[in-house]
C-alpha cells in the first residue's frame, strides 16, 4: 500500500493542428492514494481531457510516464493496454456512452463481464443504490440524462476497478441531477476504496473533491 | 474328375449369394443336355465344344522351373458357359466365354480376365488343328488327339509360351469319362492329360526366364455339376517324382462331411478311380489373403496306396481376384512321396 | 471477454431485426438466383457428361465403317489385342416417341453404367440375352408406361433421358440387325506394341469425339447467358448486402468505441466482427442454397424443354442434389458478404479510439467521391468496349454487357446529384429549394438502391426487347421457311416412290426434302437438296443473294448456306465451299435459319442426289389447297401412320413453344432480379426514414404539416426511381443491341433485326415508380403518423 495507485512524471502531450503542432500537456506530474478523490479543473483546452486518457491507458503521452495500479503503462503493447483498462479502469464519459441494444441491467454488468469479475450481488446493490431498480429492463434510449450517467457509473463500479475515470459526468445534467449523480459517484467511490480523477470545468463540483489540479495551457498551476 | 472352375463358367447363371451353392452351381439343367451313363467319348470331336450343355472348360495347370530352381506356376483356362443350349451367327448366341491365365511365383501372383460372347468369333474353339482362344490368348493343337499344344496369354505384367507335349493317351475319369459329382448323382463328362512335358518362356516384370516342368490338361462338360447343398470344394492335381499323377477333390457339403473322391493314374496312364473313403484331404494351416482364410497347407492320405503326403503352396497368395474369386496356385508335395501339383479351393 | 463483447454486438440485431432481416433476405436472395443458375448449368452439364461417357470417364475414341462394322472385323482386332467393345444404335419409334437404343457388350464394354455393372455380377442372365432386360432414365420410364414392343425396362440413374440401354443382342433383335455393329468403341488403355489397325481392318476409320462433345460446345453459349444472369442477380443483391452491413456498422459505431475503451483489443473486435459476418452470411447462403434449389427445381423442366428442341440436347428435367454447386453457392454467399462488408471492417480498423462517437451520416460521400465514382463508371465503359474488341466474341460481347451495366450504375450518382442540383438552382421559393437541396442530400443513401433499380430496369427493357425483336422475326422467319401445307415422311424407299406416285395427282407440288450429312467447318452439318419451285422461290428467307442465284442453284450450280455456317465459317456469297469430300460449290445465297444449331447448305435435288447415290428419299413437303382432306387420303387410302404426317400448324405451334420457353428462364430470372431490385429499394427508404426525423423536424416546425411532408417523400421517391427509370431506358436498348448484335450472333450464330417497343418502355417506368412508391409508402405513413412529441425530441436532444 506504500505505492500511490497512479504516478504520472512530466506527461507531455500534443496534436497536430493546420497551423502546426499544438502542446496540449507540457510536463504534467501527479499522484494519486487509492481511496484519494481528486478534480481536474481548468479552462475549455487546458488538457485536462487528454490527461485523462493518457492515465486511463486510452491514449499515449509523447513523453512522461505513468503507473497505474503497479503497471507502467509506457511499454504496454493495445492488447495489454485494452486488458489494463478492462480491469482496472472504470471510465464515466460525459455522453454516457452506454450500448444503445443493451438494456439498463446488461450495462451494468457489462464492464465486470469483460473483464471477467462480474459480481451478481453487486450489481443488483448497485442498481439499487443508483435507483435504477424500477428500470433495469429499460433501454438507454428511454432513460433520462441522469438515469443514463447513473447506469454508466454503475457500469464504472461494477467489477470494483481500483481506479475511477469520469471525463466531465455531470456536463450533460441540469444543476440538481448533477449534485445527485456526484454525491452518488462519491459516496460508492468511498465504499470501494477506488480512487477517482474527475474532469470538471464546475468550481462548485470540484470543492467537493479531496484534492483539486488546476490544469492552465498544459500545465499544473 | 475334375469340379474344379466350374463355378466361373456358371457365372451367369445366377447370384452368388443364393443358397444354391457356390455361384449357382446347383442350378437346374432345362433344356439343357445331361450327361448320360455309358455314353462313350469320342476323338477328336469331343476335345470341341458340347454348346447343348451348359458349361464346358479347356483347363490347364502347369508345374515349372526355372535355371536358378526356382518353382513357377502357370494356369491357363477357357470356360464355356451358355444361357440357354444351342449356337447361332452373330449377337442372338447363347454362349459366353471366359478366360483366365494365371502366373505363379513364390513371391507374386499375376492373373487376369477375358470375357466373350459367341457367335462372334471373338472367343472360341475350332478343329483341324485344334484351337482354343480368346482374344489374343490361344491354345494351339501342334499334333493329333492334344499331344501337343502351344499355349499363349498375357496380362497386366506377366505373360507366358509354352509347348506341351504327352506321350500316353487321355485319361477318362471316373466310369469311362462319366464323372459323378454328388451323393445326389449329378455328373459331367471329363477326360483328362496329366503327362505333358513343359517347356518355354514365362516373362515377368523382372524380365524372361526359360522354365521345364509338367502340365495337366482337363477337359469337362456338364450341365449341373453340383448338388443343391453342395457349398465350394477343394481339388489337387498332383505329380508325383515316382511318375504317379493324383487327381482328388473335396465337395463341402452345407450340413454334412464333404464329399470326397478321386483318380489314382499309373505313369503308364492306367487310371483307377478311388471311392469316396480311399482319399482324404485335410487341412494343416490357414493363411490370410485378400481378407479371407484360407487351408494352404493339406495332408492327402490314400490309405489303399500306402500314400500320405504334404502339400503346401508354394505361394500362399494365389487369389484369383476375378469375376467369381478362387484360390488357385502351384504346390510342393512332401511326405511318404514328392512331387509337384495344384491347388484349388473355392467357395471360401 | 469475448462472449460479453460478442452479446453486446449482436445485441444490435435483437434491437433492430427489420436490418437484419435485410441483410439475410438480401444475401439470401443474392445467393438463390446465383445457385439457382449454377444448379441448371450443372445438371444440364452433367447430363451432357452422361450422354458422351456412355461407357464412364471421358468420352471414347469409335472405329466406324462405311456400312457398319463387321464381326470378322470385331474379332480381328480382339484377337489381336486391341480392346475394342461393340456397340449397335438404333432409333426405336413407340408411343409417338423417338427412343435412342443403344446395344452394348458389358462382357467387353470399358465400363458400365453402374446400374448395369452392379446387375452383371448380381444376376447376369437378367441382362445378357435376347430376353433381357434394358435400362432408361427414370423419366423416360415414366412415359413408357405399358408401351407395346419393349423390352422389360428397369430405371437407372446416369442414363440421358430418351435412350434405352440394352445388351447388344437385346438390341440386334429390336432393330433387326443379327450381328450389326455401330461402331466399336476404344477402351482408353491399350496394351504396347499392338499391330495397326489398318492393318487388321482395313475399312475402319477412327473417330475421336471433339472435346465435351457438339452438344456441350453448342449449349456453352446458353448457359454462359445463364450464369451472366445469374451473376447480375448476384450483383443487385450485392447492392443489398452491402447496403445492409454499411449501415449496421454505422450504427455500431458508437458500441464499438465505447467496447474499445472498456478494455476490447481491436484485433479480437475486428475478429468478433467478422466471425458475426460470416456466421450471418452462412446462413444466409444455406437458406439462399436451398431456395436456389427450389428454383432452380421449378425452371429445370423449362431450361430442360429449350436444350431439347433448340439443341437436341437431352436435359433430365428432375434436379439432383449435388454438393458442388451447394458449397459453390455457399462460397459465394461468404466472398459477397465479405466483399461487402470489407470497407466497413476496414474504416472500423481505421477508426481512431478517441475519434467522435457520433453517428456519420450514413455513407455520406461528397461530390469528389461521386466524381471518383463516376470516373471508375467511365472507365469500366471503355474497359468493356476494349474487351469486346479484344476478346472472342461472346465472351467480348458479355465483357461488353459487364462495363456498360455497371459502368452505368457508377455514374448513376453524380448524373442524379447534377440533375438536382440543376434543379435547385433554378428553384426560387422556399419549399421547393429545400426539396431539391434535401433530396440531393438523399442520394447518396439511396444510390445503391438505386443502382440496384437501374440494372434491374435495364435488363427488363433489354430483355424484353430482344425477345420482342426475336418473337417478330421469328414469327415472319417460320411463315416464310414452312411453305408447304403438309410434311409427310415415308418409312423406306419403296414406300417413298409409291408415296410420290400417290401423291403427284393429288397435291400441287410434292416437294422431296432429302439430305446427307456432312462435316463443314469442323462440325456436323447437313445437305439438303431440294426441287426447283416457285415454293422457295417467292418463300424462302434469304437474307443476301446474287440476282441469278435460283437459277444458278437449280443448274447444280451453286448452293444456298443458313447464316450460322456463314457466319461460323466466315463464308461470303461468292466463295467456293467443298459440300461433300471432293465436290464444291459457290456460294450463292445465305439464308435465315433461326432455331438449327448446325450449319444447313442447300442445293439441286438432282446434282446432289448425283453425289450421293444412296441418299434416303424419304421426307417430302406437299404443297395443297385442301391439306386436311390429303392428310385423311394418305392415312385411309395410302395407309400412312398418322405420326408420319406432320401438318404446317403443328410445326409451327411447336416452334413458337421451344421459342417461347427459351425465353421462359430469360424471363423468371428477369423478374426476379427486378424483385430483388425492389426490395433494396424499400429497405433503402426505410433506413433512410429512420434517419430523417432530424432533418424534416426543422421544416415541420416551420409550418409544414406531418401529412404533406408525407406526400413530399413520395412524390420524391417518385421521381428519383422515375429519373432512374429514364436512364435504364437508353442503357436497356443499348443492352438489347449488345445482345441481339454480338451476343445473339456468337451464342445462336445469327443476327437479328433490332425493333423497339416504346409500350415496353412505359412499362418499366411504371413499374420503377409503383416500386418506389410502394417503397415509400411504409416510412411515408410512418412519417404521416409519427407524433409531434417525436418531433420535438430531436430538438431536445439536438447538442
Amino acid at each position: 500500500m506504500t505505492q500511490p495507485l497512479i504516478t504520472a512524471s512530466d506527461l507531455t502531450k500534443s496534436f497536430p493542428a493546420p497551423g502546426g503542432a499544438v502542446q496540449v500537456l507540457a510536463g504534467v506530474s501527479l499522484t494519486l492514494e487509492r481511496g484519494e478523490t481528486l478534480a481536474l479543473t481548468g479552462e475549455s483546452g487546458s488538457g485536462k481531457s487528454t490527461l485523462l486518457h493518457l492515465l486511463g491507458a486510452l491514449d499515449a503521452p509523447d513523453s512522461g510516464e505513468i503507473t497505474l495500479d503497479g503497471k507502467a503503462l509506457g511499454g504496454l503493447n493495445e492488447a495489454a493496454r485494452a486488458k489494463l483498462r478492462r480491469q482496472s479502469v472504470g471510465l464515466v464519459f460525459q455522453q454516457f456512452n452506454l450500448i444503445p441494444s443493451l438494456d439498463v441491467a446488461a450495462n451494468i454488468a457489462f464492464q465486470a463481464r469483460l473483464a471477467g469479475r462480474y459480481d451478481a450481488a453487486w450489481a443488483t446493490e448497485l442498481a439499487a443504490r443508483l435507483g435504477l431498480t424500477e428500470l433495469t429492463h429499460r433501454y438507454p434510449e428511454e432513460l433520462s440524462g441522469g438515469q443514463q450517467q447513473r447506469v454508466a457509473i454503475g457500469r464504472a463500479l461494477a467489477g470494483r476497478p481500483p481506479v475511477l475515470l469520469a471525463d466531465e459526468p455531470t456536463g450533460s445534467l441540469d444543476e440538481a441531477t448533477a449534485d445527485d449523480v456526484l454525491d452518488l459517484m462519491l459516496a460508492l467511490v468511498a465504499e470501494t476504496g477506488a480512487g477517482l480523477i474527475t474532469v470538471t470545468h464546475s468550481e462548485r463540483l470540484a470543492a467537493r473533491f479531496g484534492r483539486r489540479l488546476h490544469l492552465r495551457r498544459g500545465q499544473v498551476t | 474328375m475334375n469340379v474344379k472352375a466350374a463355378f466361373a463358367a456358371l457365372l451367369l447363371m445366377a447370384a452368388q449369394a443364393t443358397a444354391q451353392g457356390f455361384a449357382g452351381l446347383g442350378t437346374q439343367a432345362e433344356g439343357f443336355a445331361v450327361p448320360e451313363r455309358g455314353t462313350p467319348l469320342t476323338f477328336p470331336q469331343d476335345h470341341q465344344a458340347h454348346p447343348d450343355y451348359r458349361i464346358e472348360w479347356w483347363y490347364i495347370t502347369a508345374n515349372l522351373t526355372g535355371p536358378d530352381g526356382t518353382d513357377y506356376g502357370v494356369q491357363w483356362t477357357l470356360f464355356r458357359s451358355a444361357t440357354a443350349p444351342g449356337t447361332d451367327e452373330g449377337w442372338q448366341n447363347p454362349q459366353v466365354w471366359m478366360g483366365h491365365a494365371a502366373l505363379t511365383t513364390p513371391t507374386a501372383h499375376h492373373h487376369a480376365e477375358r470375357l466373350a460372347r459367341g457367335g462372334t468369333g471373338q472367343a472360341g474353339v475350332a478343329p483341324a488343328p485344334f484351337a482354343a482362344w480368346i482374344d489374343t490368348w490361344q491354345m494351339l493343337g501342334t499334333g493329333p488327339d492334344m499331344d501337343s499344344l502351344a499355349l499363349t496369354a498375357e496380362g497386366e505384367g506377366f505373360a507366358y509360351a509354352l509347348t506341351l507335349n504327352a506321350e500316353p493317351p487321355l485319361i477318362l475319369q471316373g466310369e469311362a469319362g462319366y464323372s459323378v459329382k454328388s451323393r445326389d448323382g449329378q455328373a459331367s463328362f471329363y477326360y483328362s492329360q496329366p503327362f505333358y512335358q513343359a517347356q518355354g518362356t514365362l516373362t515377368l516384370p523382372e524380365g524372361e526366364v526359360p522354365v521345364t516342368g509338367t502340365a495337366w490338361l482337363d477337359r469337362e462338360w456338364s450341365s449341373q455339376p453340383l448338388s443343391e447343398s453342395q457349398t465350394g470344394w477343394d481339388w489337387v492335381s498332383l505329380s508325383l517324382d515316382d511318375g504317379r499323377r493324383i487327381m482328388g477333390f473335396a465337395l463341402r457339403e452345407e450340413d454334412a462331411p464333404a464329399f470326397h473322391s478321386g483318380t489314382v493314374i499309373e505313369a503308364d496312364g492306367t487310371a483307377t478311380p478311388l471311392s469316396p473313403e480311399e482319399i482324404t484331404l485335410t487341412p494343416l494351416a490357414m493363411a490370410q489373403t485378400h481378407g479371407r482364410s484360407l487351408p494352404v497347407e493339406w495332408q492327402v492320405t490314400l490309405p489303399g496306396h500306402s500314400i500320405d503326403v504334404t502339400i503346401k503352396a508354394v505361394n500362399p497368395e494365389a487369389w484369383m481376384d476375378t469375376t467369381f474369386p478362387y484360390w488357385e496356385g502351384p504346390v510342393r508335395i512332401s511326405g511318404s512321396h514328392t512331387g509337384r501339383g495344384y491347388l484349388e479351393m473355392t467357395g471360401y | 471477454m469475448i462472449r460479453t463483447a460478442l452479446g453486446a454486438l449482436l445485441s444490435h440485431w435483437r434491437r433492430r431485426p427489420g436490418q437484419l432481416a435485410t441483410l439475410l433476405i438480401g444475401l439470401m436472395l443474392a445467393t438463390a438466383l446465383f445457385s439457382a443458375v449454377q444448379a441448371i448449368n450443372t445438371e444440364a452439364r452433367a447430363s451432357y457428361g452422361r450422354a458422351a461417357a456412355l461407357f464412364g470417364g471421358a468420352p471414347l475414341d469409335s472405329l466406324r465403317a462405311e456400312g457398319g462394322v463387321t464381326l470378322a472385323d470385331y474379332a480381328a482386332l480382339r484377337r489381336a489385342g486391341w480392346r475394342v467393345s461393340p456397340v449397335l444404335e438404333g432409333d426405336l419409334r413407340v408411343t409417338g416417341q423417338s427412343l435412342r437404343l443403344i446395344g452394348i457388350d458389358p462382357l467387353t464394354a470399358p465400363a458400365l453404367p453402374s446400374a448395369i455393372g452392379a446387375a452383371l455380377t448380381r444376376a447376369p442372365t437378367d441382362i445378357l440375352g435376347t430376353g433381357a432386360m434394358a435400362f432408361t432414365a427414370p423419366q423416360t420410364l415414366a412415359t413408357l408406361e405399358g408401351a407395346a414392343g419393349l423390352p422389360p425396362l428397369r430405371a437407372a440413374e446416369g442414363i440421358p433421358p430418351g435412350r434405352i440401354i440394352a445388351d447388344i443382342a437385346l438390341a440386334a433383335r429390336l432393330l433387326g440387325q443379327p450381328s450389326g455393329i455401330t461402331r466399336l468403341v476404344l477402351a482408353p488403355e491399350q496394351p504396347s506394341n499392338l499391330p495397326p489397325i489398318a492393318e487388321i481392318a482395313p475399312g475402319l476409320t477412327r473417330e475421336t469425339p471433339e472435346a465435351g462433345g457438339d452438344i456441350a460446345r453448342l449449349t456453352d453459349s446458353f448457359h454462359l447467358n445463364l450464369t451472366a444472369f445469374g451473376l447480375l442477380s448476384f450483383a443487385v443483391g450485392l447492392f443489398i448486402v452491402h447496403g445492409a452491413i454499411g449501415l449496421a456498422f454505422e450504427q455500431r459505431r458508437p458500441m464499438l468505441r465505447s467496447l474499445r475503451a472498456l478494455g476490447v483489443p481491436l484485433r479480437s473486435l475486428i475478429a468478433l466482427l467478422l466471425a458475426e459476418i460470416m456466421t450471418l452470411a452462412l446462413i444466409a447462403g444455406a437458406l439462399g442454397v436451398t431456395l436456389g434449389y427450389l428454383v432452380a427445381g421449378a425452371l429445370l423442366p423449362d431450361v430442360a424443354a429449350t436444350l431439347r428442341g433448340l439443341y437436341g440436347a437431352e436435359v433430365s428435367g428432375g434436379l439432383q442434389f449435388r454438393p458442388a454447386w451447394a458449397l459453390g453457392g455457399l462460397a459465394v454467399a461468404l466472398g459477397g458478404a465479405a466483399l461487402a462488408s470489407g470497407s466497413s471492417l476496414w474504416r472500423v480498423a481505421q477508426m481512431p479510439l478517441l475519434s467522435a462517437a457520433q453517428p456519420r451520416a450514413w455513407a455520406r460521400a461528397s461530390g469528389a467521391a461521386l466524381r471518383r465514382q463516376a470516373l471508375a463508371g467511365a472507365a469500366l465503359f471503355a474497359l468493356g468496349l476494349l474487351a469486346s474488341l479484344a476478346l472472342p466474341s461472346l465472351t467480348g460481347g458479355f465483357a461488353l454487357l459487364a462495363g456498360l451495366l455497371i459502368g452505368a450504375a457508377l455514374i448513376l450518382p453524380m448524373l442524379l446529384t447534377a440533375g438536382l442540383a440543376l434543379g435547385q438552382s433554378r428553384a426560387k421559393a422556399g419549399l421547393p429549394q429545400w426539396l431539391w437541396a434535401d433530396t440531393r442530400q438523399q442520394v447518396p443513401g439511396l444510390s445503391l438502391a438505386l443502382m440496384a433499380l437501374l440494372l434491374a430496369l435495364a435488363t427488363t427493357v433489354g430483355v424484353g426487347t430482344m425477345v420482342s425483336s426475336f418473337r417478330l422475326t421469328f414469327t415472319g422467319w417460320l411463315d416464310q421457311r414452312l411453305a408447304s401445307e403438309l410434311y409427310v415422311t415415308a418409312r423406306t424407299e419403296e414406300e417413298g416412290a409409291a408415296l410420290r406416285a400417290f401423291l403427284a395427282p393429288r397435291a400441287d407440288a410434292v416437294l422431296p426434302i432429302w439430305s446427307a450429312p456432312t462435316r463443314l467447318n469442323g462440325r456436323a452439318a447437313e445437305v439438303y437438296g431440294f426441287a426447283d419451285h416457285p415454293t422457295y422461290r417467292d418463300n424462302w428467307p434469304i437474307l443476301s443473294g446474287l440476282p441469278e442465284m435460283w437459277d444458278q442453284v437449280a443448274r447444280g450450280e451453286a448452293a444456298l448456306v443458313n447464316e450460322q455456317l456463314a457466319r461460323r465459317a466466315d463464308l461470303t456469297l461468292g466463295q467456293n465451299l467443298e459440300i461433300l469430300p471432293g465436290w464444291s460449290l459457290p456460294i450463292a445465297g445465305i439464308y435465315s435459319d433461326y432455331g438449327n444449331p448446325e450449319g444447313q447448305v442447300m442445293t439441286s435435288l438432282t446434282a446432289l442426289a448425283a453425289q450421293v447415290p444412296n441418299l434416303p428419299r424419304l421426307r417430302h413437303g406437299v404443297r395443297s389447297n385442301s391439306p386436311a382432306a390429303l392428310r385423311e387420303a394418305l392415312i385411309s387410302d395410302f395407309g400412312l401412320p398418322p405420326d408420319a404426317i406432320t401438318d404446317q400448324a403443328s410445326i409451327k405451334a411447336f416452334s413458337l413453344g421451344v421459342f417461347e420457353r427459351t425465353f421462359t428462364v430469360t424471363a423468371a430470372l428477369n423478374v426476379l432480379t427486378l424483385g430483388v431490385a425492389g426490395f433494396a429499394l424499400l429497405t433503402a427508404f426505410l433506413t433512410l426514414s429512420s434517419m430523417r426525423l432530424p432533418q424534416l423536424a426543422p421544416v415541420w416546425a416551420q409550418g409544414i404539416t406531418r401529412r404533406r411532408l408525407g406526400q413530399i417523400e413520395l412524390a420524391r421517391s417518385a421521381a428519383l426511381a422515375g429519373f432512374t427509370a429514364l436512364l435504364a431506358i437508353p442503357l436497356g436498348l443499348a443492352l438489347a443491341w449488345v445482345l441481339l448484335k454480338v451476343v445473339n450472333v456468337a451464342a445462336f450464330g445469327w443476327e437479328l433485326p433490332m425493333f423497339v417497343f416504346p409500350l415496353q418502355w412505359l412499362l418499366a417506368l411504371g413499374l420503377a415508380v409503383l416500386a418506389a412508391l410502394l417503397a415509400a409508402w411504409i416510412p411515408m405513413r410512418r412519417l404521416a403518423r409519427t407524433p409531434p412529441a417525436r418531433f420535438l425530441q430531436v430538438f431536445a436532444h439536438e447538442r
